[in-house]
């Protein structure tokens, strides 16, 4: 059955930016599986399918920018679709912050997550319709407060 | 830092995050973490409470600290604590804490459980989001007892919002698939099944991943999704491409959607009522059509999503295996892909070739692209596309094609990348011994296999060239002469300096009338290899020295003088010591008879089946390359030829008698004894139909493999996701014995793993079974045995039951196969001339011994297929006996405890037509 196993975004130098599990792991499993994950990824070449083979599972991924995005999917799940799940994501957050690059997501992590947890419920797709996701997150960011209001706010 | 603050930002994470990213350093980061870590602790036991926004804010710090990989162990109650504000972006921050950070044995469900409950009756439709959110992100146990029952009202309800509705699809399917005993089905599950028809794509885009899940557990209760998804697939297919607005993504009509609703039909055999059909028939045709129309946009986002649904249309042509016309347009359409610019389209072709290449209706059309699938594996750059070049060659290879795909494969083999070695080598070797009408070819093959790659053939590749070779005379003359002239070459691989000393060993003989092999050449040969290798050869070689001894008593002094050298007798290891006193000592004290007695040529090995599938299954897991593979591919290559209907005329004769001997003396039948014709005759038919409609299908699959054992001993019994049952019997007169092997194919423990073979009362008291228990933990990736006694202590008709349950990742599952114990296993080949046959058939003319049946045979008929499948139902093949050279006849004893029945069995093929005899 369709279902997208974890989500993991890093950069190219292998930094981890997000991290969404839809599977029920140990922490040091994941952090295990992080770090092998990233390694195979970066060290495949630009020409190659964005199909891998990992264990059980198979690995969609693609890079935007400076950032790598991939998901584990079942081995018999839809490839391109899981590529086109990932693009929609990246659209999400792009109509969210506007031009979203790798900073939006370091400063404002919480609200990466938010707009997945709109788009993706435990591994399956719940809302594709751009306009639908979106809406729920800028309904709570309605009070959108002034410069100062949030340099009045205490730095620690 | 960000330009912009929308909404309710954080100043002092933004500037925690900004110090973190200036960290010259691994330990400044460190030093900075444990500094803020402190802080915020005392932040939280300090005496002043704080405020929300404070709270939210070291929260969210924690998990920033969580994300860059640092443990996290506290700050849970006060996530708990946001969850009742509220503040929107307050009780948001604690919702994802909770799913980020908690694990379901917390203390703290009881107290997020009640706060969740809070948010679900709020009727704030954001705040039932938030709640249905962390309920699908967590997904414990704990969880679904306390909400299991409440969603599926939510999900029906009539005034839910679709968003909340959507939610809650979800959130149940999550719950579902961790704890599907506390999700009770009721009325609401038709209803569900009517979200078909929402008017929201949103709403039926969820509950048809819902609907899938229930309906793959569930077949019968969710059977009415089908016509309703058909239609609206339909629906969706034919309309423009604006439509469906907002669902439209890059021109396609609602992808998502579409692809879902194809999932959905995979878990169902094509719709009986001929209108939908028909009508899902057109949709299929019309997604294939589609492809063949210019993109409607350059973006590859258009194309991937229009070949998204295009491949899982292609799954459920492939599934439904039915439309010859669909699976071969599916095929051409893969094969255009397989030269696309597309690395990404290349690839999933390949793969979905891979299953398309099993189908009986589109095999030969996928060996139509084999030039250019051996083309990719010469030329592809990505290891992950060669990989599935290697995959469709091995799936698609046949009789007709297998020495080409062997030879590509050992070609590649020679530059291949390291990862994949051994499974290619694996393959070769099985598809080599499968597809070996001349074995010279399987021993060159497989020399090859070792000269190429020799650190990656395993002991079972080497361990199954021995068995084959000993096992066919015809062969082992080449094989002697093969090996010498591979031993020549000055580096030769140890797992060669095996095979050619074990083969040296007991055929050396064969080629020691040449000169150039001489007994004294064939020795120094092997010994000049000796000091490169590890013990275990070298404790083999010395076994090949003694066998020369015998073989060729010209060198016996030779060989004696080396065995008595300090490097062997007085050898460090001991199973060497060992080896060299006691084969020098017997050299020297046996007189010729004993020891040609004692180094006498090996047996034959009995017949098994390739350890070396095993592995390769092994090795790949689940999905891959599994049985259902191999059994349609024989059937497949039975199909080559023409599809002309056949049919085959069987009677079988049974002979119930009370001694040994009946056959010979032709004593007087016993009517009470005698096993009921019926079974026989129906266990004939399932022999030569492969019809799994004799026997009652229990697990999805397991009657069709349980024919298939009526002819084998060993094989898989029962694949799924989950597990794999293989069998390994052995049967001697009314004894038998069974190893069952349950391989777990997951990453995760089975828990409570308790398998129970069943028998009915009548069948208890003929067929007495043992059995121990086994581990009731079963690791993921490992594999248990279970030995089961046998004793047939009168002739039966059932088949006894395997039911096995365990508990996998917090689900109960529960399953049960028919275990092939048959009464032929029992039987034991006797051997008559053709005068006593008929003499013996002709005494048998009482009803009750006699039982006819006339059938359709499902292939055209094979002689050797036919012939194998009666040595293997267990009776003796006696040729030349029956005057038309066309029928086959056996023979045979079926043993039991109580008695011995005798029991003669003729097949009348008829190749024309129906004609019955």
């Amino acid at each position: 059955m369709w279902k997208i196993h974890f989500i993991l975004l890093f950069s190219r130098q292998g930094k981890l930016r997000l991290q969404k599990w839809y599977t029920t792991l140990p922490d040091k499993e994941k952090k295990k599986i992080i770090r092998e994950i990233v390694q195979i990824i970066l060290s495949r070449n630009q020409k190659t399918s964005s199909f891998v083979d990992w264990k059980d599972l198979k690995l969609v991924y693609k890079r935007y920018a400076s950032l790598y995005f991939c998901c584990a999917i079942e081995d018999q799940d839809n490839e391109l679709l899981t590529l086109e799940v990932v693009h929609r994501y990246v659209e999400l957050l792009d109509r969210y912050f506007g031009n979203v690059c790798e900073l939006d997501i370091i400063f404002n992590f919480e609200k990466a997550y938010f707009i997945l947890d709109e788009f993706i419920i435990g591994g399956e797709v719940q809302e594709t319709s751009k306009r639908s996701a979106v809406k729920a997150i800028e309904d709570s960011d309605m009070l959108q407060e002034t410069v100062e209001e949030y340099m009045n706010k205490p730095a620690f | 830092m960000p330009a912009v603050s929308k909404g309710d930002g954080m100043r002092g994470l933004a500037v925690f995050i900004s110090d973190i990213r200036n960290c010259k350093s691994k330990e400044a980061e460190i030093k900075r973490i444990n500094k803020e870590l402190a802080n915020i602790r005392s932040k939280f036991k300090g005496d002043k409470a704080l405020d929300g926004y404070s709270k939210k804010k070291y929260v969210c710090k924690l998990l920033f600290i969580f994300l860059l990989g640092h443990d996290i162990d506290f700050g849970h109650m006060e996530a708990v604590n946001l969850l009742s504000s509220n503040r929107y972006t307050e009780k948001q921050i604690g919702y994802l804490f909770i799913s980020v950070l908690v694990n379901s044995n917390s203390e703290l469900i009881r107290l997020i459980n009640n706060a969740i409950k809070n948010d679900l009756a709020s009727r704030n439709p954001t705040f039932m989001g938030l709640a249905l959110h962390c309920i699908a992100n967590v997904g414990s146990r704990e969880m679904a007892e306390a909400f299991a029952g409440e969603i599926p009202k939510i999900l029906v309800a009539g005034d839910t919002m679709d968003s909340v509705k959507q939610s809650a699809a979800l959130c149940l399917l999550r719950l579902y698939r961790t704890s599907p005993d506390l999700v009770p089905m009721g009325d609401w599950t038709s209803r569900v099944v009517h979200l078909l028809n929402d008017q929201h794509l949103g709403v039926v885009t969820a509950a048809t991943s819902l609907i899938t899940t229930l309906a793959q557990k569930n077949p019968e209760e969710f059977k009415t999704s089908v016509s309703l998804a058909v239609s609206r697939l339909s629906r969706i297919v034919t309309s423009a491409s604006t439509d469906l607005q907002d669902y439209t993504y890059y021109f396609v009509p609602a992808p998502w959607l579409s692809v879902k609703l194809l999932r959905l039909l995979q878990c169902y055999p094509p719709p009986e009522d001929p209108a939908v059909r028909g009508r899902l028939t057109e949709c299929l045709e019309t997604i294939l059509n589609k492809a063949q129309e210019p993109p409607k946009s350059k973006k590859v986002q258009h194309s991937n999503a229009k070949n998204a649904v295009l491949f899982e249309a292609i799954s459920l042509i492939i599934h439904h295996d039915s439309e010859p016309n669909l699976l071969v347009r599916a095929c051409n359409q893969l094969g255009q892909f397989l030269q696309h610019r597309e690395t990404n389209l290349r690839y999933l072709a390949l793969e979905s070739m891979c299953t398309l290449a099993s189908s009986e209706f589109s095999h030969e059309a996928v060996k139509t692209h084999i030039e250019t699938v051996i083309n990719a594996l010469k030329t592809e750059r990505d290891v992950s596309v060669r990989q599935r070049a290697v995959d469709l060659l091995y799936a698609m290879c046949d009789r007709s094609n297998a020495q080409q795909i062997v030879a590509e494969m050992l070609n590649y083999l020679e530059t291949a990348d390291y990862s994949i070695r051994e499974e290619i080598v694996l393959k070769v070797a099985i598809l080599a011994e499968k597809y070996a009408v001349d074995y010279t070819w399987y021993v060159d093959t497989i020399l090859n296999l070792i000269r190429i790659a020799g650190d990656y053939v395993s002991e079972e590749v080497w361990y199954r060239v021995i068995q084959i070779v000993i096992n066919r005379d015809d062969v082992q003359g080449y094989a002697a002469k093969t090996v010498f002239e591979a031993l020549q070459a000055p580096a030769c691989h140890e797992n060669l300096v095996k095979v050619g000393g074990y083969i040296l060993g007991e055929f050396g003989n064969l080629i020691a009338g040449d000169p150039r092999s001489s007994p004294l050449i064939q020795f120094n040969l092997l010994h000049s290899k000796f000091h490169l290798c590890s013990v275990p050869t070298r404790a083999l070689l010395l076994s090949t020295y003694i066998k020369f001894v015998n073989l060729f008593p010209e060198i016996k002094t030779t060989i004696q003088d080396v065995l008595r050298s300090d490097s062997q007798l007085k050898n460090a290891d001991v199973e060497l010591q060992q080896r060299a006193v006691e084969y020098l000592r017997l050299s020297t004290i046996a007189s010729t008879d004993i020891l040609a007695t004692v180094l006498e040529e090996m047996p034959p090995f009995p017949e098994r089946e390739s350890s070396i599938l095993a592995k390769l299954k092994k090795k790949k897991g689940p999905g891959t390359v599994t049985d259902l593979e191999e059994i349609k591919k024989e059937r497949s290559s039975d199909m080559n030829g023409s599809a002309e209907p056949a049919s085959v005329n069987a009677s079988a004769v049974s002979t119930p008698s009370p001694s040994a001997d009946l056959l010979g003396l032709g004593a007087a039948p016993l009517a009470n004894s005698a096993p009921p014709p019926s079974s026989s005759g129906s266990l004939l038919v399932d022999v030569f139909s492969d019809s799994p409609s004799a026997v009652a299908p229990l697990a999805p699959g397991s009657d069709d493999n349980f024919a298939r054992f009526v002819c084998k001993n060993n094989g898989v019994l029962f694949e799924n996701q989950l597990l794999q049952i293989g069998l390994k019997s052995e049967f001697r007169q009314n004894l038998g014995r069974m190893f069952i092997f349950y391989g777990n194919k997951t990453s995760t423990q089975f828990l409570n793993f308790t398998p129970t073979v069943i028998c009915s009362d009548d069948l208890q008291s003929s067929l007495n079974l043992q059995t121990k228990p086994v581990d009731p933990t079963v690791d993921g990736g490992a594999q248990v045995q279970q030995v089961v006694n046998i004793e047939c202590v009168s002739d039966f008709m059932e088949a006894p039951i395997l039911n096995i349950q365990f508990r996998y990742g917090g689900t109960f599952q529960n399953l049960s196969v028919k275990l092939p114990i048959t009464l032929n296993k029992f039987f034991q080949p006797t051997e008559m001339s053709s005068q006593d046959f008929f003499q013996r058939w002709k005494q048998l003319s009482n009803p009750k011994q006699e039982v006819q049946n006339i059938f359709k045979a499902k292939h055209p008929m094979d002689a050797e297929i036919t012939k194998a499948k009666i040595i293997g139902f267990g009776s003796a093949l006696l040729e030349e006996v029956d005057p038309n050279p066309a029928n086959f006849v056996g023979a045979g004893i079926i043993h039991t405890k109580t008695t011995q029945i005798g029991c003669l069995l003729r097949l009348e093929p008829n190749l024309q037509a129906q004609v019955s005899v």
